[in-house]
């Protein structure tokens, strides 16, 4: 069972979480990406880190509206947002989706929100430092894991090691596609694109990117977003690689690695 | 006094085409600050340490190492030919020939050596180039885009770059030799490790005729320089100036940091709460959301425009265009130094006030197909070498289609709507947030 306290809850019993952990739209509704929640939960609780969720007081950063041009949605959603978030004195946040990861860390200072804000795979990495976490490699030994650069954790805010450093706790072998980090190829997801068809082309930008991860001939793709593990999940179906290729977050990789 | 006529000549050219490149130059000023202000002036120690790294040290051009190496050669090569150039342009006004020799030594030899053995490298390099661009036909320099002007600019500039380089090769052979034949006239000075395979050509030719092919290379030589110094406020080739401030303003905030507007702040907190009242005078909802024209855009996006080298490596890496969508990051550029030349133009025939032409950036140069095809991935910014932003114009417009005209793809209408519903991109009640943890 896990433990998923709510900041009302704790408030109310008169306690306050070391981090808030910003779960996202995707992370709530999406069924693939409430795999990654959980997964993240479970290590949250494993290491016994003080946390709590908004629960039904969180809502969109406004991140898709912003990409698709609505800066008047998207202020509407961030001031909410920081009003909820400065009435429970809110100064730690950690985030499993880059997209908010984004938004809450770059776009929300300036309008009065200002906390400190981690991807979840730089929190973690944190937790493994404070040996607070350990890694137990053994079940994915031997295995090549390629991983898939987010373009809003990457090149957007430079984060390109974090992820890599838990996945070389795993034992397994950490192999790089043709563009990797600052050149990461963009899964297709962002700017608004996961909620409207691609304009006329020849391909998917999704399958062109599974097309380059499967040229590493990997057992695994690692990604560290929800929209990535949607894009490139749907690209190994189209591919019928299901039976070779898994696409988990890095979350999910160290949630089975220490078989929670 | 006909003795002089040379260098009355001289001066008369040096004068009329530093008139007319300053005078475009200042077009281009103009034209630049047609853009909305924005202050980059802030962090300037680390403004200068970016220019110096990204523009004077080349840092983003050996990310791909064989276009990087041949553009770092003659890049050096421009910048040091370049200290040669003020001695012919001394030469030209006081008609005292390699002025700087009895000054430098050995020192002189040396140099000139080192000019030679650049010109030579710029040769091969601009060799490289223009196979690149013609036999080796690499996909990013034959995208639409590129087809007519575009193409024909590029191979005018390799051509220019051939024409100066052995210009300035044979105008040393033939003083080499001179210097042998007519040391009243020509002062043995410098070193040819190159021209010196060129020289055998000139050989047997009289001092009379020597002096007239010497005369004449170094002529057409300057002359070509001057031309070519104008034929930049045509050219795509801007960026041999502009890379500098280009990467001086360029954004020093995080990739993913897209402009907030501040000054909405109070409409938006009075539209969530009626009882808030925005503070008196602080009500500044600007005229116009976003971009549909030139004028709309910040000027550091009109000099991005003006610097862009149409080089198509933020093109090659966009994800919307190598999947065959219409969008090009280069093309946004290009479409927009395009109209604001169009605007600029128009300002020059009407005594600088701007008539009215019915057209604008949107939907005449840029269609919202491009636009919307955009991941904002951010590749496009990464990959310039001289840190233009397509991006932010794209966002720009995007943002103009929806908040000007509503024209967003029906799709993102209902992802806006269910975010203003229901606090999610997807149909879910907010109240269900928390379901996955029971589940």
């Amino acid at each position: 069972m896990l433990n998923v306290p709510t900041l009302a809850k704790l408030q109310a019993e008169g306690k306050k979480p070391n981090v808030v952990f910003w779960v996202g739209c995707a992370g709530s509704f999406d069924d693939r990406a409430k795999k990654i929640t959980k997964a993240f939960v479970k290590i949250l609780n494993q290491t016994g880190t003080s946390f709590a969720v908004l629960g039904a007081e969180e809502t969109c950063t406004g991140d898709p509206a912003k990409r698709a041009g609505n800066e008047f949605l998207f202020q509407m959603q961030a001031l909410q947002n920081i009003t909820t978030l400065n009435s429970y004195d809110v100064t730690k946040i950690v985030t499993t989706c880059p997209h908010c990861f984004n938004t809450l860390k770059n776009e929300y200072p300036e309008l009065g929100g200002n906390y400190n804000v981690m991807h979840h795979t730089q929190f973690l990495k944190q937790l493994l430092k404070e040996e607070t976490l350990t890694i137990e490699g053994g079940k994915f030994k031997g295995k090549r894991i390629t991983f898939h650069d987010p373009c809003y954790l990457g090149r957007a805010n430079n984060v390109y090691e974090a992820p890599r450093e838990l996945i070389q706790k795993l034992d397994a072998e950490l192999v790089e596609m043709k563009s990797c980090k600052s050149k990461g190829l963009c899964c297709g997801a962002g700017g608004a694109q996961m909620f409207k068809d691609a304009e006329a082309g020849d391909k998917e930008v999704n399958i062109e990117r599974t097309e380059e991860a499967l040229k590493t001939k990997p057992d695994i793709i690692a990604a560290a977003c929800p929209f990535c593990n949607t894009m490139m999940t749907d690209g190994i179906k189209n591919k019928a690689q299901e039976g070779n290729t898994q696409v988990m977050d890095v979350a999910e990789l160290i949630a089975t690695a220490n078989d929670l | 006094m006909i003795e002089y006529l040379p260098n009355i000549l001289f001066f008369i050219l040096l004068l009329t085409s530093s008139c007319l490149f300053f005078r475009n130059l200042n077009r281009i000023r103009r034209n630049i600050f047609l853009g909305k202000d924005l202050d980059r002036n802030d962090q300037r120690s680390l403004r200068w340490k970016n220019m110096i790294r990204v523009a004077l040290g080349q840092s983003k051009m050996v990310s791909r190492p064989i276009a990087g190496t041949l553009h770092v050669i003659v890049y050096v090569g421009f910048i040091l030919i370049n200290i040669e150039l003020l001695e012919i342009i001394l030469d030209g006004l006081t008609g005292k020939h390699r002025l700087f020799a009895p000054y430098l030594g050995s020192i002189y030899s040396f140099l000139i050596a080192v000019f030679e053995v650049l010109a030579f490298l710029v040769l091969v390099a601009v060799f490289f180039f223009w196979t690149r661009r013609n036999v080796l036909k690499i996909k990013r320099f034959l995208k639409d885009e590129m087809k007519g002007w575009p193409k024909l600019d590029a191979d005018i500039i390799l051509y220019f770059e051939v024409v100066l380089m052995l210009l300035f090769l044979s105008m040393n052979a033939t003083d080499s030799i001179l210097q042998d034949l007519d040391p009243t006239n020509y002062i043995k000075a410098g070193s040819f490790p190159i021209s010196q395979f060129i020289a055998p050509l000139f050989e047997g030719i009289s001092i009379e005729n020597l002096r007239i092919l010497e005369r004449s290379f170094w002529w057409i030589h300057i002359s070509g320089i001057f031309i070519f110094m104008n034929y930049l406020y045509y050219s795509k080739h801007l960026h041999i100036l502009l890379a500098f401030p280009n990467t001086f303003y360029a954004n020093l905030n995080s990739k993913g940091k897209f402009k907030v507007d501040v000054n909405i702040k109070n409409e938006v907190q009075s539209m969530m709460d009626p009882s808030f009242l925005i503070p008196e005078g602080k009500n500044t909802v600007p005229d116009k959301f976003g971009a549909s024209d030139v004028f709309d855009l910040n000027w550091v996006q009109l000099m991005n425009a003006y610097s862009c080298t149409e080089c198509g490596r933020c093109t090659s890496v966009c994800p919307a265009n190598i999947t065959g969508k219409k969008l090009s990051p280069r093309k946004i550029m290009m479409d927009t130094r395009d109209r604001l030349e169009e605007v600029g133009e128009n300002l020059n025939s009407n005594k600088g006030v701007f008539k009215l032409d019915q057209k604008q950036l949107l939907n005449d140069y840029v269609s919202p197909e491009e636009l919307w095809a955009c991941t904002s991935c951010n590749a496009c910014v990464e990959a310039c070498p001289i840190e233009i932003d397509p991006l932010s114009i794209i966002m720009d417009m995007r943002q103009y289609l929806v908040m000007e005209q509503s024209a967003a793809p029906a799709e993102l209408n209902s992802m806006m709507g269910n975010i203003e519903n229901n606090g999610a991109p997807w149909p879910f009640s907010n109240q269900d947030r928390l379901q996955w943890a029971d589940e």
